[in-house]
């Protein structure tokens, strides 16, 4: 009796022992964003910048939506990794993920969305990063905000001096959604956790290709110049070669 | 001795006779299993929502009901989605042309009714809520309606204590999040079918149709049936009815919503079931009855008046064909879903 409970002891520490190591054949890598506008790492509120017309701004909030990541191997083969993650300036532990369970290999180039495939705009109520509790979702229509950028600027006609771009669309005549895709060697390895950083600069939300004159707009919350900010944002990306290979 | 008897017995015992009158709803509200049970109605396309994914429970759909009814999730506590979508008017508003929301504010919009929803692949006049179980985030959120914030709603539902009991019960979770009261409302709203008016049991050979209703029958199916298709009554399309814009209201439709002028002043092609019910008419009410309805439809548009090719080509009707259309209109009053005790508010305001 004794005896059978010690070897069912055994056998589940084992199994819980086996099961905390990564199952052979996999290894994690982690993404790493760090925000900036301009060459400046981006702080909130306290700092103004300037776009590229001379005019002043701040900026109290900034998050959005990645997701989706693919792998490419040299053969052309993908891995992907489904789901999203909000990146929020405001949040540290948001700036950094980790997918787990990425097979052996050797990878050169990496994808993924900024913001959210359609079919999660139209899958009804989500939890996690897609829980519209989490202020990234339009209640009046239906529907995702991709990117939120607010602040100040003396030069906003709006009240309070507030810029406020919050920026989302899957339907065809309004899509907002962009993929980002990155030429990067990349090894997989046992045990190993590999580490990409990306940096995302804000201040591309106002230049180009369309340059944004904030005593025109100073705010967009629905269609209306979405897109225009969007094609900004599509080049608010780079990756950070440190030189590994 | 007796009167002591009388005093410690028999008087307790009335007063809990009494006392139980009053707290027992004698099963008028309780929901077994059966009465959570779905079935597509004979006749009825496979419905857009995916019920097979949110599969109502007794405890989830009393769940939904309460939380329907709840004016909690009102900022200030003063309505609920069954404030404007009442039961016996098909789940619209009865009588009001716009919607009325918090410190009595109007809207810009009829109430559109309640029924069928899961056969719908876009909510409101515009269509701009893409599905069932994100609709209640409109309501709650406007600001001329419940004006509250979801982060609220959630806290005001984590501080019950009912609430704690009932979000367990559906969900076998701890945790009030979004996603579970969104699915509880849903599938309190997936059930409301209307599927047994008179015209259903004719169309089941269970009824018969007078001569007038017939007659009407024939005369929609010929007019009015290209966009009110049967059996939902709706094709679920998006058209412009040839309305003038109402220059208070400034509401263009889905061309606000996309700034595709091609989508100027078209709504959403309403379901006609339990239509009897529903009036005032048009996305902002502005016809008290169906006859005006039909005068209008019949009137003639031409091709710069952006109404639907369908109304340009143009439909006639005599006043008595009129009639006649209208007394099969009414064949689609479904009395069973008008007063099915499901839907009843709890709280016992019919």
């Amino acid at each position: 009796m004794v005896r059978k409970l010690v070897y069912s002891v055994l056998c589940i520490a084992a199994l819980v022992a086996a099961m905390s190591f990564t199952a052979p054949g996999y290894g994690k890598l982690t993404i790493r964003f760090e925000n900036f506008v301009g060459d400046k790492p981006l702080k909130l509120d306290s700092v103004y910048y300037k776009n590229a017309l001379g005019q002043s701004y701040n900026v109290s909030m900034f998050k959005y939506y990645v997701g989706n990541f693919h792998l490419k191997n040299k053969e052309g083969k993908e891995f992907i990794s489904r789901g999203y993650y909000l990146i929020n300036q405001e949040e540290k532990n948001s700036m950094q993920i980790t997918i787990d369970s990425v097979p052996f290999g050797e990878y050169k180039g990496i994808e993924f969305t900024l913001g959210v495939d359609s079919i999660d705009n139209c899958s009804g109520a989500q939890s996690g990063a897609l829980d519209p509790v989490n202020g990234m979702f339009w209640a009046w229509n239906t529907g995702y905000i991709f990117l939120k950028m607010e602040g100040q600027s003396p030069f906003s006609n709006a009240t309070g001096k507030r810029l406020e771009f919050h920026i989302g669309g899957y339907k065809q005549q309004n899509n907002c959604i962009k993929q980002i895709h990155f030429e990067y060697r990349l090894q997989i390895k046992e045990n190993e956790n590999e580490k990409i950083f990306i940096d995302a600069d804000a201040s591309k939300l106002f230049s180009s290709p369309n340059l944004i004159d904030f005593s025109k707009i100073s705010s967009v919350t629905d269609f209306h110049n979405a897109k225009a900010i969007a094609d900004n944002y599509s080049g608010m990306f780079r990756i950070i070669d440190y030189g590994n290979y | 001795m007796k009167r002591k008897f009388i005093y410690f017995f028999v008087f307790p015992f009335f007063l809990l006779l009494l006392l139980g009158s009053f707290v027992s709803d004698n099963g008028y509200f309780s929901i077994s299993q059966k009465d959570v049970e779905f079935h597509i109605p004979k006749g009825f396309p496979q419905p857009f929502y995916d019920i097979k994914k949110n599969i109502p429970t007794p405890a989830g759909f009393v769940l939904g009901r309460k939380l329907f009814y709840d004016p909690i999730l009102s900022k200030d506590s003063s309505v609920s989605c069954g404030f404007c979508h009442q039961r016996i008017a098909g789940f619209a508003h009865i009588d009001h042309a716009l919607s009325h929301g918090i410190n009595g504010l109007i809207g810009k919009r009829n109430v559109p009714p309640l029924e069928n929803l899961i056969w719908s692949n876009s909510f409101m006049w515009d269509g701009r809520i893409n599905h069932l179980e994100v609709q209640p985030l409109a309501p709650i959120t406007n600001p001329i309606e419940m004006n509250e914030t979801l982060q609220n709603v959630l806290k005001k539902l984590q501080r019950n204590r009912e609430y704690v009991t009932m979000f367990k019960a559906a969900f076998n979770d701890t945790i009030i999040d979004s996603r579970n009261m969104l699915r509880a409302i849903s599938q309190f709203l997936a059930l409301m079918i209307s599927a047994d008016s008179r015209y259903d049991k004719y169309m089941n050979g269970e009824d018969t149709l007078s001569v007038a209703e017939l007659s009407g029958l024939q005369l929609f199916r010929d007019n009015c049936a290209q966009c009110h298709k049967e059996p939902l009554f709706t094709d679920n399309t998006f058209r412009n009815t040839g309305l003038a814009m109402d220059s208070a209201l400034q509401d263009s439709g889905v061309a606000a919503i996309n700034g595709d002028m091609k989508d100027f002043m078209k709504f959403k092609v309403p379901s006609l079931r339990n239509v009897e019910m529903t009036y005032p008419y048009m996305h902002d009410g502005r016809f008290r009855n169906l006859k005006q309805v039909l005068d209008h439809y019949t009137k003639k548009f031409t091709p710069e008046s952006h109404a639907d090719p369908i109304l340009v080509k143009g439909i006639q009707l005599t006043e008595l064909e009129k009639a006649d259309i209208i007394a099969f209109l009414k064949t689609l009053t479904d009395q069973k879903f008008l007063h099915d005790r499901r839907f009843a508010d709890p709280n016992g305001h019919f």
